[in-house]
Protein backbone atom coordinates (compact mmCIF):
# COMPACT_ATOMS: atom_id res chain seq x y z
CA UNK A 1 0.00 0.00 0.00
CA UNK A 2 1.21 3.45 -0.77
CA UNK A 3 0.73 4.86 2.41
CA UNK A 4 1.06 8.79 1.62
CA UNK A 5 -1.65 7.70 -1.04
CA UNK A 6 -4.09 7.10 1.45
CA UNK A 7 -3.26 9.29 4.18
CA UNK A 8 -3.59 12.15 1.34
CA UNK A 9 -6.70 10.60 0.47
CA UNK A 10 -8.36 10.78 3.52
CA UNK A 11 -7.50 14.35 4.23
CA UNK A 12 -8.48 14.79 0.62
CA UNK A 13 -12.13 13.45 1.45
CA UNK A 14 -13.09 14.73 4.22
CA UNK A 15 -12.91 18.08 2.46
CA UNK A 16 -14.83 16.84 -0.91
CA UNK A 17 -17.81 15.08 0.76
CA UNK A 18 -18.43 17.70 3.51
CA UNK A 19 -18.05 20.36 0.82
CA UNK A 20 -20.40 18.58 -1.41
CA UNK A 21 -23.07 18.34 1.69
CA UNK A 22 -22.77 22.24 1.96
CA UNK A 23 -23.21 22.69 -1.56
CA UNK A 24 -26.80 21.12 -0.95
CA UNK A 25 -27.55 24.54 1.10
CA UNK A 26 -26.81 26.59 -1.63
CA UNK A 27 -30.36 28.76 -2.42
CA UNK A 28 -32.01 27.50 0.81
CA UNK A 29 -30.40 28.88 3.88
CA UNK A 30 -32.29 30.22 6.63
CA UNK A 31 -31.26 33.71 5.56
CA UNK A 32 -29.51 35.14 2.66
CA UNK A 33 -26.17 36.10 4.77
CA UNK A 34 -25.80 32.78 5.95
CA UNK A 35 -26.90 31.28 2.36
CA UNK A 36 -23.66 33.15 1.10
CA UNK A 37 -21.84 32.16 4.17
CA UNK A 38 -22.56 28.21 3.84
CA UNK A 39 -21.68 28.44 0.42
CA UNK A 40 -18.58 29.93 0.68
CA UNK A 41 -17.53 27.20 3.17
CA UNK A 42 -18.63 24.65 0.83
CA UNK A 43 -16.52 26.22 -1.93
CA UNK A 44 -13.17 26.49 1.11
CA UNK A 45 -13.76 22.90 0.91
CA UNK A 46 -14.02 22.11 -2.89
CA UNK A 47 -10.87 24.09 -2.84
CA UNK A 48 -9.27 22.52 -0.52
CA UNK A 49 -10.41 18.41 -1.89
CA UNK A 50 -9.16 19.76 -5.44
CA UNK A 51 -5.42 20.69 -3.88
CA UNK A 52 -5.65 17.00 -1.96
CA UNK A 53 -6.58 15.30 -4.70
CA UNK A 54 -4.20 16.38 -7.05
CA UNK A 55 -1.16 15.79 -4.57
CA UNK A 56 -2.77 12.25 -4.02
CA UNK A 57 -2.72 11.44 -7.64
CA UNK A 58 0.63 12.82 -8.50
CA UNK A 59 2.02 10.32 -5.26
CA UNK A 60 0.01 7.60 -6.64
CA UNK A 61 1.87 7.65 -9.74
CA UNK A 62 -0.47 6.39 -11.84
CA UNK A 63 -1.95 9.40 -13.96
CA UNK A 64 -5.33 9.81 -12.04
CA UNK A 65 -5.51 13.67 -11.63
CA UNK A 66 -8.02 14.94 -9.30
CA UNK A 67 -11.43 14.80 -11.09
CA UNK A 68 -10.78 11.30 -11.39
CA UNK A 69 -10.28 10.79 -8.19
CA UNK A 70 -13.13 12.90 -7.35
CA UNK A 71 -15.73 11.12 -9.47
CA UNK A 72 -14.01 7.87 -10.62
CA UNK A 73 -13.58 5.92 -7.32
CA UNK A 74 -15.79 3.29 -6.04
CA UNK A 75 -17.79 3.69 -3.38
CA UNK A 76 -15.32 1.57 -0.58
CA UNK A 77 -12.14 3.68 -2.20
CA UNK A 78 -13.71 6.96 -0.42
CA UNK A 79 -11.84 7.58 2.95
CA UNK A 80 -13.55 10.21 4.96
CA UNK A 81 -14.73 10.15 8.42
CA UNK A 82 -18.38 9.12 8.46
CA UNK A 83 -19.13 12.52 10.53
CA UNK A 84 -18.98 14.32 6.86
CA UNK A 85 -21.29 12.25 5.09
CA UNK A 86 -24.34 12.75 7.43
CA UNK A 87 -27.34 14.67 6.24
CA UNK A 88 -27.37 18.09 6.09
CA UNK A 89 -30.81 18.03 8.83
CA UNK A 90 -32.02 21.13 10.19
CA UNK A 91 -29.77 24.50 10.22
CA UNK A 92 -28.32 23.01 13.50
CA UNK A 93 -27.78 19.62 12.49
CA UNK A 94 -25.42 20.98 9.60
CA UNK A 95 -23.74 23.43 11.89
CA UNK A 96 -23.05 20.87 14.62
CA UNK A 97 -21.78 18.40 12.24
CA UNK A 98 -19.52 21.64 10.94
CA UNK A 99 -18.20 22.52 14.30
CA UNK A 100 -17.04 19.29 15.35
CA UNK A 101 -15.17 19.13 12.01
CA UNK A 102 -13.77 22.41 12.33
CA UNK A 103 -12.82 21.85 15.70
CA UNK A 104 -10.85 18.69 15.11
CA UNK A 105 -9.32 20.47 11.20
CA UNK A 106 -8.10 23.75 13.25
CA UNK A 107 -5.28 21.51 15.30
CA UNK A 108 -4.65 18.96 12.49
CA UNK A 109 -3.81 21.71 10.36
CA UNK A 110 -1.84 23.55 12.81
CA UNK A 111 0.45 20.68 13.09
CA UNK A 112 0.01 19.77 9.47
CA UNK A 113 1.54 22.87 8.01
CA UNK A 114 5.23 21.91 9.88
CA UNK A 115 4.90 18.30 8.10
CA UNK A 116 8.11 17.29 6.29
CA UNK A 117 6.14 16.67 3.20
CA UNK A 118 6.24 20.36 2.03
CA UNK A 119 3.14 19.42 -0.36
CA UNK A 120 1.02 18.69 2.29
CA UNK A 121 2.81 21.40 4.26
CA UNK A 122 1.56 24.08 1.83
CA UNK A 123 -2.12 22.98 1.12
CA UNK A 124 -2.26 22.55 5.62
CA UNK A 125 -1.18 26.18 5.86
CA UNK A 126 -3.19 27.69 2.76
CA UNK A 127 -6.12 25.36 4.22
CA UNK A 128 -5.74 26.75 7.55
CA UNK A 129 -6.82 30.52 7.20
CA UNK A 130 -10.25 28.94 5.87
CA UNK A 131 -10.55 26.39 8.99
CA UNK A 132 -10.10 29.46 11.63
CA UNK A 133 -12.80 31.40 9.61
CA UNK A 134 -15.16 28.25 9.78
CA UNK A 135 -14.15 27.41 13.10
CA UNK A 136 -15.30 30.42 14.12
CA UNK A 137 -18.68 30.77 12.35
CA UNK A 138 -19.63 27.14 13.30
CA UNK A 139 -18.70 28.05 16.93
CA UNK A 140 -20.62 31.12 17.46
CA UNK A 141 -23.68 29.55 15.14
CA UNK A 142 -23.45 26.68 18.20
CA UNK A 143 -23.22 28.60 20.90
CA UNK A 144 -26.05 31.02 19.51
CA UNK A 145 -28.73 28.19 19.07
CA UNK A 146 -27.38 26.56 22.79
CA UNK A 147 -27.83 30.09 24.42
CA UNK A 148 -30.90 31.34 22.15
CA UNK A 149 -34.23 30.00 22.57
CA UNK A 150 -36.18 27.11 24.10
CA UNK A 151 -36.58 25.39 20.60
CA UNK A 152 -33.20 26.13 19.45
CA UNK A 153 -31.45 25.05 22.30
CA UNK A 154 -33.56 21.88 22.09
CA UNK A 155 -32.25 21.41 18.44
CA UNK A 156 -28.80 22.10 19.03
CA UNK A 157 -28.99 19.39 21.99
CA UNK A 158 -30.41 16.79 19.09
CA UNK A 159 -27.80 17.64 16.60
CA UNK A 160 -25.02 16.98 19.32
CA UNK A 161 -26.98 13.72 20.36
CA UNK A 162 -27.09 12.36 16.88
CA UNK A 163 -23.43 13.47 15.51
CA UNK A 164 -21.63 12.33 18.89
CA UNK A 165 -21.29 8.59 18.25
CA UNK A 166 -19.15 9.84 14.87
CA UNK A 167 -16.54 12.08 16.29
CA UNK A 168 -14.00 9.19 17.15
CA UNK A 169 -13.92 8.27 13.59
CA UNK A 170 -12.43 11.84 13.05
CA UNK A 171 -9.24 10.38 15.48
CA UNK A 172 -9.27 6.74 14.43
CA UNK A 173 -5.77 5.97 14.00
CA UNK A 174 -4.06 2.72 12.13
CA UNK A 175 -1.05 1.35 10.42
CA UNK A 176 -1.15 4.56 8.05
CA UNK A 177 -1.15 7.35 10.55
CA UNK A 178 1.24 5.61 12.58
CA UNK A 179 4.17 5.60 9.33
CA UNK A 180 3.28 9.28 8.31
CA UNK A 181 3.59 10.12 12.05
CA UNK A 182 7.06 8.30 12.47
CA UNK A 183 8.33 10.02 8.98
CA UNK A 184 7.56 12.90 10.60
CA UNK A 185 4.39 13.75 7.74
CA UNK A 186 1.50 13.56 9.96
CA UNK A 187 1.12 14.88 13.58
CA UNK A 188 0.68 12.87 17.01
CA UNK A 189 -3.65 12.24 16.76
CA UNK A 190 -3.45 12.33 20.37
CA UNK A 191 -2.45 15.90 20.54
CA UNK A 192 -5.24 16.71 17.88
CA UNK A 193 -7.47 15.13 20.34
CA UNK A 194 -6.52 16.86 23.25
CA UNK A 195 -6.79 20.02 21.80
CA UNK A 196 -10.74 19.36 19.56
CA UNK A 197 -11.69 18.18 23.18
CA UNK A 198 -10.74 21.39 25.14
CA UNK A 199 -12.42 23.48 22.17
CA UNK A 200 -15.77 21.42 22.31
CA UNK A 201 -15.99 21.38 26.07
CA UNK A 202 -14.94 25.27 26.32
CA UNK A 203 -18.26 26.12 23.22
CA UNK A 204 -20.65 23.34 24.63
CA UNK A 205 -20.08 24.93 27.62
CA UNK A 206 -20.95 28.60 26.79
CA UNK A 207 -23.82 27.40 24.63
CA UNK A 208 -25.13 25.95 27.67
CA UNK A 209 -25.75 22.17 26.21
CA UNK A 210 -24.15 18.55 27.20
CA UNK A 211 -22.73 15.67 25.65
CA UNK A 212 -24.67 12.69 25.34
CA UNK A 213 -23.90 10.09 28.44
CA UNK A 214 -24.21 7.43 25.49
CA UNK A 215 -21.03 6.47 24.12
CA UNK A 216 -21.56 4.52 21.35
CA UNK A 217 -19.24 4.98 18.85
CA UNK A 218 -19.33 4.53 15.00
CA UNK A 219 -16.22 4.05 12.70
CA UNK A 220 -15.06 2.82 9.24
CA UNK A 221 -14.85 5.68 7.38
CA UNK A 222 -11.26 5.42 7.39
CA UNK A 223 -11.52 1.85 5.84
CA UNK A 224 -13.97 2.83 3.43
CA UNK A 225 -16.59 1.35 5.35
CA UNK A 226 -19.77 3.84 4.77
CA UNK A 227 -22.92 4.65 6.25
CA UNK A 228 -25.72 4.13 3.78
CA UNK A 229 -25.93 7.76 3.12
CA UNK A 230 -22.74 7.70 1.20
CA UNK A 231 -24.15 5.89 -2.12
CA UNK A 232 -26.49 8.38 -2.23
CA UNK A 233 -24.08 11.30 -2.25
CA UNK A 234 -21.91 9.37 -4.76
CA UNK A 235 -24.85 8.88 -7.27
CA UNK A 236 -25.14 12.49 -7.26
CA UNK A 237 -21.27 13.11 -6.91
CA UNK A 238 -20.28 11.05 -9.95
CA UNK A 239 -23.67 10.89 -12.25
CA UNK A 240 -22.26 12.85 -15.09
CA UNK A 241 -19.01 11.00 -15.21
CA UNK A 242 -20.49 7.64 -15.16
CA UNK A 243 -23.33 8.52 -17.39
CA UNK A 244 -20.99 10.35 -19.72
CA UNK A 245 -17.84 8.20 -19.49
CA UNK A 246 -14.13 9.74 -21.30
CA UNK A 247 -15.36 13.18 -21.77
CA UNK A 248 -14.01 16.72 -21.19
CA UNK A 249 -16.47 19.13 -19.76
CA UNK B 1 -54.70 69.24 -8.51
CA UNK B 2 -51.29 69.56 -7.19
CA UNK B 3 -50.49 72.52 -5.25
CA UNK B 4 -47.89 74.88 -6.24
CA UNK B 5 -45.00 73.56 -3.94
CA UNK B 6 -45.65 70.16 -5.85
CA UNK B 7 -45.75 70.86 -9.38
CA UNK B 8 -42.56 72.99 -8.42
CA UNK B 9 -40.62 70.18 -6.59
CA UNK B 10 -41.29 67.55 -9.72
CA UNK B 11 -39.69 70.57 -11.70
CA UNK B 12 -36.78 70.94 -9.97
CA UNK B 13 -36.49 66.53 -9.66
CA UNK B 14 -36.98 66.48 -13.53
CA UNK B 15 -34.49 68.89 -14.29
CA UNK B 16 -32.34 66.98 -12.56
CA UNK B 17 -32.52 64.02 -13.94
CA UNK B 18 -32.02 66.04 -17.46
CA UNK B 19 -28.90 67.13 -16.09
CA UNK B 20 -27.87 63.28 -15.72
CA UNK B 21 -27.78 64.58 -11.90
CA UNK B 22 -27.89 61.44 -9.86
CA UNK B 23 -31.37 61.14 -7.14
CA UNK B 24 -30.25 60.21 -4.11
CA UNK B 25 -32.53 58.55 -0.68
CA UNK B 26 -32.97 61.90 1.14
CA UNK B 27 -33.72 63.95 -2.13
CA UNK B 28 -37.30 64.56 -3.00
CA UNK B 29 -38.78 62.33 -5.29
CA UNK B 30 -42.73 61.84 -6.64
CA UNK B 31 -44.27 59.17 -5.01
CA UNK B 32 -44.72 57.26 -8.53
CA UNK B 33 -40.75 57.18 -9.54
CA UNK B 34 -40.22 55.99 -5.52
CA UNK B 35 -43.19 53.07 -6.19
CA UNK B 36 -41.46 52.40 -9.46
CA UNK B 37 -38.14 51.77 -8.47
CA UNK B 38 -39.13 49.80 -5.45
CA UNK B 39 -41.37 47.71 -7.75
CA UNK B 40 -38.55 47.17 -10.24
CA UNK B 41 -35.42 46.51 -8.13
CA UNK B 42 -37.09 44.48 -6.15
CA UNK B 43 -38.27 42.51 -8.81
CA UNK B 44 -34.69 42.34 -9.66
CA UNK B 45 -33.74 41.25 -6.40
CA UNK B 46 -36.00 38.43 -6.35
CA UNK B 47 -34.86 37.52 -9.83
CA UNK B 48 -31.16 37.20 -8.34
CA UNK B 49 -32.77 35.15 -5.09
CA UNK B 50 -34.79 32.72 -7.04
CA UNK B 51 -32.20 32.56 -9.78
CA UNK B 52 -30.00 30.61 -7.33
CA UNK B 53 -32.75 27.60 -7.49
CA UNK B 54 -32.14 26.08 -11.16
CA UNK B 55 -28.70 26.38 -11.00
CA UNK B 56 -28.25 25.05 -7.65
CA UNK B 57 -30.26 22.23 -8.92
CA UNK B 58 -26.90 20.92 -10.69
CA UNK B 59 -24.09 22.02 -8.13
CA UNK B 60 -23.71 18.09 -6.39
CA UNK B 61 -24.26 16.51 -10.00
CA UNK B 62 -21.43 19.51 -11.99
CA UNK B 63 -18.91 17.14 -14.09
CA UNK B 64 -16.05 18.15 -12.88
CA UNK B 65 -14.41 19.86 -10.21
CA UNK B 66 -13.57 23.19 -11.60
CA UNK B 67 -16.71 23.37 -12.66
CA UNK B 68 -18.01 22.32 -9.16
CA UNK B 69 -16.51 26.02 -7.71
CA UNK B 70 -16.98 28.21 -10.88
CA UNK B 71 -21.01 27.06 -10.44
CA UNK B 72 -20.94 27.24 -6.66
CA UNK B 73 -18.83 30.90 -6.97
CA UNK B 74 -21.80 31.85 -9.61
CA UNK B 75 -24.98 31.22 -7.39
CA UNK B 76 -22.88 32.58 -4.33
CA UNK B 77 -22.34 35.99 -6.68
CA UNK B 78 -26.35 35.93 -7.42
CA UNK B 79 -27.13 35.38 -3.61
CA UNK B 80 -24.70 38.67 -2.89
CA UNK B 81 -27.06 40.72 -6.23
CA UNK B 82 -29.78 40.06 -4.38
CA UNK B 83 -28.68 41.16 -0.67
CA UNK B 84 -27.72 44.78 -2.46
CA UNK B 85 -31.16 44.93 -4.38
CA UNK B 86 -32.64 44.82 -1.55
CA UNK B 87 -30.55 47.03 0.44
CA UNK B 88 -31.33 49.52 -2.34
CA UNK B 89 -34.58 48.82 -1.80
CA UNK B 90 -34.36 49.60 2.04
CA UNK B 91 -33.10 53.57 0.73
CA UNK B 92 -36.53 53.71 -0.83
CA UNK B 93 -38.05 53.09 2.26
CA UNK B 94 -39.45 49.77 1.67
CA UNK B 95 -39.25 46.92 4.40
CA UNK B 96 -37.24 43.56 3.61
CA UNK B 97 -39.49 41.26 5.12
CA UNK B 98 -42.19 43.10 3.56
CA UNK B 99 -40.87 42.93 0.44
CA UNK B 100 -39.97 39.08 0.26
CA UNK B 101 -43.34 38.04 1.88
CA UNK B 102 -44.66 39.95 -1.39
CA UNK B 103 -42.18 37.34 -3.42
CA UNK B 104 -43.71 34.28 -1.09
CA UNK B 105 -47.57 35.10 -1.55
CA UNK B 106 -47.11 35.68 -5.17
CA UNK B 107 -48.09 38.81 -5.35
CA UNK B 108 -44.35 39.88 -6.62
CA UNK B 109 -43.21 39.29 -9.91
CA UNK B 110 -39.90 38.09 -10.74
CA UNK B 111 -37.90 37.03 -14.11
CA UNK B 112 -40.15 34.16 -15.83
CA UNK B 113 -37.14 32.23 -17.32
CA UNK B 114 -36.34 30.56 -13.84
CA UNK B 115 -39.82 28.98 -14.08
CA UNK B 116 -38.37 26.48 -16.74
CA UNK B 117 -36.48 23.12 -15.43
CA UNK B 118 -32.96 22.65 -15.32
CA UNK B 119 -32.74 19.24 -17.07
CA UNK B 120 -29.36 18.51 -18.48
CA UNK B 121 -25.59 20.15 -17.49
CA UNK B 122 -25.81 21.86 -20.67
CA UNK B 123 -28.54 24.11 -18.91
CA UNK B 124 -25.89 25.26 -17.08
CA UNK B 125 -24.04 26.56 -20.14
CA UNK B 126 -27.47 27.93 -21.82
CA UNK B 127 -28.16 30.01 -18.63
CA UNK B 128 -25.19 31.60 -18.37
CA UNK B 129 -24.93 32.33 -21.40
CA UNK B 130 -28.17 33.30 -22.52
CA UNK B 131 -29.96 34.12 -19.63
CA UNK B 132 -26.84 35.92 -17.87
CA UNK B 133 -26.47 37.45 -21.38
CA UNK B 134 -29.86 38.86 -21.33
CA UNK B 135 -29.34 40.05 -18.22
CA UNK B 136 -26.62 41.63 -19.08
CA UNK B 137 -28.25 43.89 -22.08
CA UNK B 138 -31.00 44.74 -19.42
CA UNK B 139 -28.59 46.41 -16.93
CA UNK B 140 -25.74 47.66 -18.26
CA UNK B 141 -27.84 50.83 -19.12
CA UNK B 142 -29.27 50.54 -15.35
CA UNK B 143 -25.61 51.80 -14.57
CA UNK B 144 -26.61 54.92 -15.50
CA UNK B 145 -29.97 54.94 -13.98
CA UNK B 146 -30.90 58.39 -12.06
CA UNK B 147 -31.32 56.94 -8.85
CA UNK B 148 -27.70 56.76 -7.09
CA UNK B 149 -28.02 53.51 -4.82
CA UNK B 150 -29.31 51.14 -7.78
CA UNK B 151 -26.66 52.69 -10.25
CA UNK B 152 -23.82 52.04 -7.69
CA UNK B 153 -24.99 48.31 -6.79
CA UNK B 154 -25.65 47.51 -11.02
CA UNK B 155 -22.04 48.93 -11.80
CA UNK B 156 -20.96 46.36 -9.34
CA UNK B 157 -23.21 43.23 -10.25
CA UNK B 158 -22.54 44.33 -14.07
CA UNK B 159 -18.82 43.37 -13.94
CA UNK B 160 -19.81 39.92 -11.85
CA UNK B 161 -22.54 39.16 -14.79
CA UNK B 162 -20.37 39.27 -17.45
CA UNK B 163 -18.34 36.88 -15.72
CA UNK B 164 -20.89 34.78 -15.40
CA UNK B 165 -22.05 34.96 -19.18
CA UNK B 166 -18.18 34.15 -19.91
CA UNK B 167 -18.12 30.59 -18.09
CA UNK B 168 -22.09 30.00 -19.34
CA UNK B 169 -20.56 29.85 -23.16
CA UNK B 170 -17.30 28.52 -22.35
CA UNK B 171 -19.41 25.76 -21.24
CA UNK B 172 -21.69 25.74 -24.14
CA UNK B 173 -18.62 25.74 -26.06
CA UNK B 174 -16.93 23.02 -24.89
CA UNK B 175 -20.11 20.73 -25.45
CA UNK B 176 -20.57 21.96 -28.84
CA UNK B 177 -16.74 21.08 -29.55
CA UNK B 178 -17.27 17.57 -27.95
CA UNK B 179 -18.48 14.29 -28.48
CA UNK B 180 -22.01 13.82 -30.34
CA UNK B 181 -23.52 13.15 -26.88
CA UNK B 182 -22.35 16.25 -25.90
CA UNK B 183 -23.48 18.94 -28.73
CA UNK B 184 -26.78 17.36 -28.80
CA UNK B 185 -27.00 18.32 -25.10
CA UNK B 186 -25.92 21.64 -26.12
CA UNK B 187 -28.37 22.06 -29.02
CA UNK B 188 -31.30 21.11 -26.51
CA UNK B 189 -30.72 23.25 -24.21
CA UNK B 190 -30.36 26.17 -26.67
CA UNK B 191 -33.59 25.10 -27.87
CA UNK B 192 -35.48 25.01 -24.52
CA UNK B 193 -34.10 28.21 -23.47
CA UNK B 194 -34.09 30.08 -26.57
CA UNK B 195 -37.11 31.92 -26.09
CA UNK B 196 -37.78 32.18 -23.14
CA UNK B 197 -34.21 34.23 -22.95
CA UNK B 198 -36.12 36.56 -25.75
CA UNK B 199 -38.85 36.70 -23.37
CA UNK B 200 -36.61 38.09 -20.41
CA UNK B 201 -36.94 41.76 -22.25
CA UNK B 202 -40.57 42.07 -21.47
CA UNK B 203 -43.89 42.56 -23.86
CA UNK B 204 -43.51 44.30 -27.08
CA UNK B 205 -43.51 48.35 -27.29
CA UNK B 206 -46.85 48.48 -28.09
CA UNK B 207 -47.72 46.35 -24.93
CA UNK B 208 -45.33 48.09 -22.82
CA UNK B 209 -47.29 49.57 -19.78
CA UNK B 210 -44.41 51.57 -18.29
CA UNK B 211 -41.89 52.42 -20.94
CA UNK B 212 -42.51 56.09 -21.39
CA UNK B 213 -42.51 57.57 -17.88
CA UNK B 214 -39.75 55.17 -17.16
CA UNK B 215 -37.51 56.17 -19.90
CA UNK B 216 -38.40 60.22 -18.97
CA UNK B 217 -36.99 59.31 -15.54
CA UNK B 218 -33.97 57.70 -16.92
CA UNK B 219 -34.81 54.42 -15.05
CA UNK B 220 -35.07 52.42 -18.50
CA UNK B 221 -32.85 53.98 -21.00
CA UNK B 222 -34.07 51.58 -23.78
CA UNK B 223 -37.20 50.16 -24.68
CA UNK B 224 -37.82 46.27 -24.47
CA UNK B 225 -37.75 45.87 -28.34
CA UNK B 226 -34.42 47.62 -28.70
CA UNK B 227 -33.24 45.46 -26.40
CA UNK B 228 -33.84 42.38 -27.28
CA UNK B 229 -32.43 43.19 -30.64
CA UNK B 230 -29.54 44.26 -29.04
CA UNK B 231 -29.31 40.27 -27.42
CA UNK B 232 -30.25 38.46 -30.68
CA UNK B 233 -27.62 40.40 -32.68
CA UNK B 234 -24.90 40.05 -30.16
CA UNK B 235 -26.30 35.80 -29.49
CA UNK B 236 -26.39 34.75 -33.35
CA UNK B 237 -23.45 35.47 -34.19
CA UNK B 238 -21.80 33.63 -31.14
CA UNK B 239 -24.42 30.44 -31.69
CA UNK B 240 -23.23 30.31 -35.10
CA UNK B 241 -19.17 30.05 -33.82
CA UNK B 242 -19.70 27.17 -32.09
CA UNK B 243 -21.67 25.32 -34.35
CA UNK B 244 -25.27 25.41 -32.54
CA UNK B 245 -28.70 26.62 -34.48
CA UNK B 246 -30.45 29.26 -33.05
CA UNK B 247 -34.27 27.39 -33.00
CA UNK B 248 -35.95 29.96 -35.31
CA UNK B 249 -36.86 29.29 -38.80
CA UNK B 250 -37.50 32.95 -39.54
CA UNK B 251 -34.26 34.31 -38.30
CA UNK B 252 -32.25 36.22 -41.23
CA UNK B 253 -29.67 38.74 -41.29
CA UNK B 254 -30.35 41.81 -43.16
CA UNK B 255 -27.27 43.25 -44.85
CA UNK B 256 -28.34 46.38 -45.04
CA UNK B 257 -29.31 47.16 -41.69
CA UNK B 258 -27.08 44.60 -39.65
CA UNK B 259 -29.30 43.46 -37.87
CA UNK B 260 -31.07 39.78 -37.70
CA UNK B 261 -35.13 39.56 -37.79
CA UNK B 262 -36.60 37.17 -35.76
CA UNK B 263 -39.84 34.80 -35.32
CA UNK B 264 -43.09 35.53 -33.46
CA UNK B 265 -42.21 35.01 -29.85
CA UNK B 266 -45.55 32.97 -28.07
CA UNK B 267 -47.29 35.94 -26.33
CA UNK B 268 -48.97 33.38 -24.78
CA UNK B 269 -46.96 31.29 -22.91
CA UNK B 270 -45.39 34.43 -21.88
CA UNK B 271 -48.16 35.62 -19.98
CA UNK B 272 -49.14 31.91 -18.77
CA UNK B 273 -46.13 32.01 -17.16
CA UNK B 274 -46.36 35.36 -15.47
CA UNK B 275 -49.27 34.34 -14.40
CA UNK B 276 -47.57 31.54 -12.18
CA UNK B 277 -48.84 28.78 -14.99
CA UNK B 278 -44.86 27.90 -16.19
CA UNK B 279 -43.61 24.43 -15.28
CA UNK B 280 -41.69 25.80 -12.20
CA UNK B 281 -43.56 28.75 -10.48
CA UNK B 282 -44.80 27.05 -7.68
CA UNK B 283 -41.61 24.74 -6.86
CA UNK B 284 -39.39 27.84 -6.95
CA UNK B 285 -42.24 29.72 -5.00
CA UNK B 286 -42.48 27.07 -2.60
CA UNK B 287 -38.48 26.17 -2.23
CA UNK B 288 -38.12 30.27 -0.93
CA UNK B 289 -40.99 30.18 1.27
CA UNK B 290 -39.72 26.79 2.46
CA UNK B 291 -36.29 28.06 3.16
CA UNK B 292 -37.71 30.82 4.95
CA UNK B 293 -40.04 29.06 7.34
CA UNK B 294 -37.32 26.26 8.00
CA UNK B 295 -35.13 29.51 9.38
CA UNK B 296 -37.90 30.63 11.67
CA UNK B 297 -36.77 29.36 14.38
CA UNK B 298 -33.20 29.93 13.58
CA UNK B 299 -33.70 33.75 13.47
CA UNK B 300 -35.87 34.06 16.56
CA UNK B 301 -32.61 32.13 18.33
CA UNK B 302 -30.23 34.55 17.07
CA UNK B 303 -32.71 37.73 17.89
CA UNK B 304 -33.06 36.48 21.52
CA UNK B 305 -29.48 35.19 22.11
CA UNK B 306 -28.41 39.28 20.21
CA UNK B 307 -30.80 40.40 23.07
CA UNK B 308 -29.66 38.26 25.91
CA UNK B 309 -26.10 39.57 25.34
CA UNK B 310 -26.92 42.94 25.06
CA UNK B 311 -28.21 42.28 28.53
CA UNK B 312 -25.61 40.99 30.08
CA UNK B 313 -23.47 44.06 28.97
CA UNK B 314 -25.40 46.37 30.19
CA UNK B 315 -25.69 44.50 33.63
FE1 LIG C 1 -27.00 38.36 -10.75
FE1 LIG D 1 -29.29 40.35 -12.41
FE1 LIG E 1 -25.56 36.19 -12.97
Amino acid sequence: MNTLFEYTIRLADDSLILGHRMSEWCGHGPILEEDIALTNIALDLVGQATSFLAYAGETEGKKRDADALAFLRFDREYKNALLVEQPNGDFGMTMMRQFLFDAFRKPLFERLQHSSDKQLAAIAEKSLKETKYHLKHSSEWVIRLGDGTEESNGRIQDALNTLWRYTPDLFYADEVDQEMQQQGIAPDMAAVYADWNATVQHVFQEATIEIPSNNWKQTGGRKGLHSEHMGHILAELQYMQRAYPNMEW
Amino acid sequence: MKDFDTAELERKFQEKIDKDIKIEPKDWMPDDYRQTLIRQISQHAHSEIVGMLPEGNWITRAPNLRRKAVLLAKVQDEAGHGLYLYSATETLGADREQTIDDLHSGKAKYSSIFNYPTVSWADMGAIGWLVDGAAIMNQVPLCRCSYGPYARAMVRVCKEESFHQRQGFEIMMQLAGGTPEQKAMAQDALNRFWWPSLMMFGPNDAESKHTAQSVKWKIKRHTNDELRQQFVDVTVPQAEMIGLTIPDKDLKFNAETGKYSYGEIDWTEFWEVVKGNGPCNKERVDARRKAKENGEWVREAANAFAQKRALKKSA
